[in-house]
């Protein structure tokens, strides 16, 4: 066809420029429609199979696809025991506790953004982050009453499960992992405490890191601390604080500690520990009541 | 009644946390116990007739036969931590817009803040500074705090109330619990937040915090009191006997010992206190129970230490060369 002349096909057939161009566009068009078709239904479409590889279907079996092979979802069973789902039985503190996480690691990379680890700008870098930077407050404010509430959420977490006994067998161990992520959310927040270098953060740190030097047989003025050889330059505080006092050593520290050190460590215990709930046979209950007198106490250690 | 003072320290950035513990904790305790009431409630029903044990579902959530046992996670769990996430995210950008993160002036180690706060949830260790020396309050007792938290699950041999939330099955446990969670802790953050002034001085809620104010109590170590109280009698030369140091360590160590036996006898008492306490006790190895008397007893010498204190103006209890208790 290359050598048809588009003059002499008009001489061919004479009809309008318009009519030609309709005539040559209909393919197109029926592509088009097809496509614009295809999008009401994206779950069709190659590039959703490509990310999501099931169907999105009202069938049980693709609602259990759906989570089971979503990376971000897969730590959930395909089926929860129904009563679970109510709200009273959980109060779902656990969950909470893991969103603010997510949430102050967000906000703690942006602040990261615009805050130094030195004595000389820290107190700067905040004053700028609250009147300079846009949204450097809301930023800042998020990031503070994320981490209380966080302690708040963990320590309601921690009394849910204590008054379901959720830490019985099976779940013993996870229970102490739990523990550990406690102690390891108040760190956090401890060590995030002095960042802003200002009066607050400076002696609520000086004093709880004296407590420190009155370490037994480890701070100098702890019991039998100086006659193991403890002095203000070699003992337990120094090495938290870099120094004998609360000075640029120990704001790098805290820095280091709070924003990679301990995010870190309490973010493989929060695998360990959601891992667990899983292997563990999943959430706890709400299980069938017992009753004393259908223990068989001689068979209980059998299991 | 300084109802400005009041409102300063209620409405201090970094307290309204502890407010809102306020609410939350009796909120949740309420929560906790009208769940757990209604299970003893049903467990009653349940044990008087054996014919209702072997049909009932046992659970106070409704039912019905045909019910499934599980849901499908898609939807009815995510939607549900998808609006939780929805109302936290709210709730914080509320608060976040509302209220500053407070910000004071540069450190500055030649100016003291006073009162020097620790964070509001170390509080309760910080007020424990009052009773106990440094290395009790700061080191031991904390380290304690955390591995008894952790050996719960191994010291508790019940094995009732595993996965539902009950009272009477767990007694002894759930009172322990909230003695140390509520009694103890959240109590003590709630004392070191509204109630410690300057130089960590007592002021009840609605007093002014006087920075000059001064207290003239003698604090008095209880040897010496037994010593006052021997010379009060006219028992100079046995009085004159406590200014030895190795009599007051060696005084000292009995009266922690006495206070050792009584409050782990006392323990016991509770342990073994009903039939059902008896089985469980059984149950439990050596390792076990002495490891629960220890945890138990340290924390009893925590109240202990407040009233003695609080009340007979007595700091330590025993005094040695090398640590006060």
């Amino acid at each position: 066809m290359a050598d048809e002349n588009p003059n002499q096909s008009e001489n061919k057939n004479p009809v309008g420029l318009m009519d030609r161009v309709k005539e040559e566009i209909k393919p197109f068009q029926q592509k088009l429609e097809s496509d614009l078709a295809g999008l009401m239904q994206p779950q069709k479409t190659a590039l959703y199979k490509s990310i999501f590889r099931v169907k999105h279907d009202e069938t049980p079996r693709s609602r259990s696809l759906g989570v089971l092979s979503n990376v971000f979802l897969h730590l959930h069973p395909a089926r929860v025991n129904r009563d679970a789902v109510r709200y009273g039985y959980t109060w779902g503190m656990g969950g909470i506790t893991f969103y603010l996480f997510i949430v102050l690691t967000f906000t703690g990379v942006l602040l990261m953004f615009y805050y130094h680890p030195s004595k000389i700008v820290a107190f700067q870098d905040i004053l700028y982050l609250e009147h300079d930077v846009p949204f450097g407050k809301l930023l800042r404010n998020m990031h503070r009453w994320g981490a209380h509430l966080m302690i708040i959420t963990v320590w309601l977490h921690m009394f849910r499960v204590f008054l379901t006994g959720s830490y019985k067998k099976p779940r013993e161990f996870n229970w102490v992992v739990g523990v550990l992520l406690l102690v390891l959310t108040m760190l956090l927040s401890f060590t995030g405490y002095l960042l802003p270098d200002d009066q607050l953060g400076f002696w609520a740190v000086t004093v709880g890191t004296n407590m420190a030097r009155a370490s037994p047989g480890l701070g100098h003025e702890g019991p039998f601390g100086p006659q193991l050889g403890m002095t203000p330059y070699n003992d337990v505080r120094f090495a938290l604080l870099g120094g004998s006092i609360v000075d640029s050593n120990a704001l790098l520290r805290a820095y280091i500690w709070h924003c990679i050190a301990i995010p870190i460590i309490a973010s493989t215990f929060m695998i360990v520990h959601f891992w667990r709930v899983r292997k563990d046979g999943g959430i706890s209950g709400p299980s069938p009541v017992g009753l004393a007198k259908e223990i068989k106490w001689d068979r209980l250690d059998e299991r | 009644m300084d109802w400005h003072q009041l409102w300063v320290i209620t409405s201090t950035p970094d307290n309204v946390p502890i407010v809102a513990l306020l609410f939350l904790v009796p909120f949740y305790v309420w929560y906790a116990f009208r769940q757990a009431f209604a299970n003893d409630r049903l467990i009653e029903q349940l044990e008087a007739s054996p014919e209702m044990a072997k049909t009932h579902h046992r659970k106070t959530q409704p039912y019905q036969s045909g019910w499934a046992k599980e849901l499908p996670v898609w939807p009815f769990l995510l939607r549900m931590e998808f609006l939780a996430a929805l109302i936290v995210t709210i709730v914080l950008f509320v608060w976040s817009i509302t209220l500053n993160a407070p910000l004071e002036e540069p450190a500055n180690a030649s100016i003291t803040m006073n009162p020097a706060k620790a964070p509001w949830y170390f509080l309760g260790l910080q007020e424990m500074l009052v009773y106990f020396d440094p290395w009790m309050a700061g080191v031991i007792l904390p380290t304690l705090i955390v591995v008894g938290l952790m050996a719960i699950p191994y010291m508790d041999m019940n094995p009732l109330g595993n996965g539902y939330y009950t009272y009477k099955q767990r007694k002894f446990a759930i009172w322990t619990f909230c003695f140390g969670f509520i009694g103890l802790w959240v109590l003590m953050v709630v004392i070191g937040t509204f109630i410690r002034g300057p130089g960590w001085m007592w002021f009840w809620p609605g007093a002014t915090w006087d920075h000059s104010r001064l207290i003239f109590e003698i604090n008095r170590d209880l040897d010496q009191i037994v010593a006052g109280i021997f010379s009060s009698l006219g028992m100079l030369s046995v009085a004159e006997f406590f200014g030895n140091i190795w009599v007051r360590t060696v005084f000292g160590a009995i009266v922690t010992g006495l206070y050792f036996a009584v409050a782990g006898f006392a323990i016991h008492k509770l342990i073994v206190a009903t039939e059902f306490n008896r089985k469980v006790y059984a149950r439990m190895s050596m390792l076990q129970y002495l490891t629960l008397q220890v945890m138990l007893t340290f924390m009893l010498l925590l109240p202990v230490k407040i009233v003695l204190r609080l009340l007979f103006r007595i700091k330590y209890i025993w005094v040695t060369p090398w640590f006060n208790i």
